[in-house]
């Protein structure tokens, strides 16, 4: 804000009472709406994640633990097609957090970095960029997880 | 004793400025809007056969200055200086524009305000008697502010419903010290204002105070009454920006009636885009295409027009600094 | 073999319910990176305490697909590593168990980024 010997802005109003203005005037998400959109898309993709274990341990023979890596791999490959693709930041703009959480999201949040910055070359640009978004999901998992097991060897040995 | 200054931040030309022509170059978004038959060129698609966007914002760019020349048969050389500015670092854009124009050149940051910043001191280089030509330009494009502010293109985001979409688009104006069209009269320097919004999603509510200021100040300097002007338009508040700044300046007993914002005209409300358009390149296709016509027509006799820019960075919003806002007005009248 | 996947459907959808409130009704400055951070060190830590199995037993690939199930295989690693292994252990465990998303994220995302350009 302009200091006090300067001419102060000409507005009749305090920061205090622009606040309250600003809060009336924007407008506010469609909570409803976008909870409704979030469980029909997470949901479909949870359940097209489930079909795929299923079908991987019933065609293909694999025990459960295969067919859960199996098929959450093949939920990034269908995440980063549907990124490369253009559609993945439709399907987010409708199904919000549904389109967010499940791991396809994780993909599509390293998937877009790397197509954005494929311009400024594939050392810099893609390698570089690959981990804006999903480094600190990375960081804050695995240090999480050092943190439980070292709790946990403690715990159990002392 | 700076003859030309009035009141606190005005200045009145004495031989106003001609804006002798407008060029106005869009992407595909703005084509099917409602001013899609105002503008002199809608690209195909945001590439415009380029191999990066920011690429196809300097060809835009480029072609629009060019285009507001040849529209007035004025060689480029004829033409003393340009002042060009746009969003990206460094101003790259309008850099390389105007490494292939090659006139003496200015660049311009103001955010989404530079067009009226480059119009205004296009104005007083002229009527100070530095000029006798200046080409005065603008551009925006969405996907390279995207990838600029906010996130990767193809990153799936539900943006809130009071976020803007940045125009893609380039603007060009050449001013003269004579010829016909309409005349920038006066020019309003705004200051910068900040209220302490801290949502680089609601740009709108960032720089409605500014903008407001400058309108007060411009209204009370010149002391003309609030009827003076056929349109008071704002450069890109946005729906929730442009009802901001209608209730302040009411408060402040000043009861403007033809207010409108070029964020909100450029787009319909099928096309989604939230609060409107938001960028330089907004403020520079609406005046250059839409309003310069209308002028031309004899449809409007005055406009004012107050450019409105957002000054913050991506690093400031993270290190979580407000945003402090600047709002630039010029008077075009056809006298 | 449909009888998982509605309860998945149900599990997932609720999940996912969640972090859209979270996102919807904080302030502006928490964004959905910080919504998936959040996700993700939750299910490590349900994980660790043994709260997110019962979800994983009802809803299957409704809790595993969810990056709040990613935590939770990064923590079960942790721990059945440490177990065996003790202290080194503790650090190998989590990204070993969770080594395929990893690996699949970066491979797919170089390969879909060498194929395709972005359309904005």
């Amino acid at each position: 804000m302009a200091t006090n010997h300067l001419r102060p802005p000409t507005i009749n109003i305090t920061p205090e009472e622009y606040k309250e203005m600003v809060q009336s005037v924007t407008p506010k998400p469609t909570v409803l709406r976008n909870v409704i959109m979030a469980f029909l898309v997470g949901g479909f993709i949870c359940s097209l994640g489930q079909v795929i274990i299923n079908f991987y341990m019933i065609y293909l023979g694999l025990p459960l633990i295969q067919a859960q890596t199996a098929a959450t791999a093949t939920l990034i490959l269908i995440g980063a097609i549907l990124t490369g693709l253009g559609l993945y930041d439709e399907i987010v703009r409708w199904g919000g957090a549904g389109g967010i959480i499940p791991v396809t999201g994780f993909a599509n949040s390293m998937v877009s970095p790397a197509l954005e910055y494929k311009r400024e070359g594939y050392v810099f640009g893609v390698g570089g960029k690959l981990f804006t978004v999903a480094g600190p999901i990375l960081l804050y998992g695995i240090a999480s997880s050092i943190v439980v097991g070292i709790v946990y060897v403690v715990l159990r040995y002392f | 004793m700076a003859e030309k200054k009035v009141g606190n931040q005005t200045v009145v030309f004495k031989n106003p400025p001609v804006v002798l022509a407008g060029y106005t170059v869009v992407g595909p978004k703005e084509g099917a809007g409602p001013l899609k038959d105002t503008f002199d060129l809608v690209l195909k698609d945001t590439y415009n056969g380029e191999k990066s966007w920011e690429k196809a914002e300097m060809k835009m760019l480029e072609t629009s200055m060019r285009g507001a020349a040849n529209k007035v048969n004025i060689p480029l050389e004829c033409i003393d200086y340009s002042l060009a500015g746009d969003l990206l670092n460094q101003l790259v854009c309008s850099n390389f524009a105007s490494r292939q124009i090659g006139l003496p050149f200015i660049g311009l940051y103001g955010a989404c305000s530079t067009m009226a910043l480059s119009i205004a001191l296009g104005a007083m280089l002229i009527d100070g008697g530095f000029a006798t030509k200046v080409l005065c330009s603008a551009s925006s494009h969405h996907n390279t502010a995207e990838r600029q502010y906010r996130l990767p293109t193809e990153q799936g985001n539900q943006r809130p419903l009071y976020a803007q979409w940045t125009v893609t688009g380039a603007g060009s104006l050449v001013l003269s010290d004579a010829g016909n069209g309409p005349k920038v009269t006066t020019a309003t320097i705004g200051r910068i204002v900040d209220f302490g919004e801290t949502d680089a999603n609601n740009m709108g509510a960032a720089m409605a105070p500014a903008v407001a200021d400058t309108i007060i100040n411009h209204f009370n300097d010149l002391n003309r009454p609030s009827d003076y002007y056929d349109l008071v338009v704002t450069g890109d508040l946005g729906t929730v920006g442009l009802q901001l700044v209608s209730d302040i300046i009411r408060k402040s007993n000043l009861n403007i009636k033809n207010l409108n914002d070029c964020g909100v005209m450029i787009y319909k409300p099928e096309q989604d885009t939230h609060a409107g358009g938001s960028g330089c390149g907004c403020s520079a296709v609406v005046l250059g295409g839409y309003i310069l016509n209308q002028m031309f027509k004899g449809e409007l006799k005055r406009v004012l027009l107050i450019g409105s820019g957002c000054l913050h960075s991506p690093t400031t919003a993270l290190q979580g600094e407000t945003l402090p806002s600047i709002g630039h007005a010029i008077s075009l009248e056809y006298i | 073999m449909l009888n998982n996947v509605i309860p998945a459907f149900i599990v997932g959808g609720i999940i996912c319910v969640i972090g859209q409130l979270f996102m919807d009704l904080t302030k502006a400055n928490i964004t959905p990176s910080h919504v998936l951070v959040a996700y993700v060190t939750s299910g490590v830590i349900l994980g660790s305490l043994g709260l997110y199995k019962p979800l994983v037993d009802i809803g299957g690939a409704g809790a595993t697909v969810p990056l709040s199930g990613f935590g939770y295989a990064l923590a079960k690693g942790a721990l059945e590593a440490a177990e065996s292994s003790g202290l080194i252990g503790a650090f190998t465990g989590g990204i070993q168990a969770t080594a395929m998303g990893i690996a699949a994220a970066l491979f797919f995302g170089y390969l879909v980024a060498l194929v395709f350009n972005p359309k904005g």
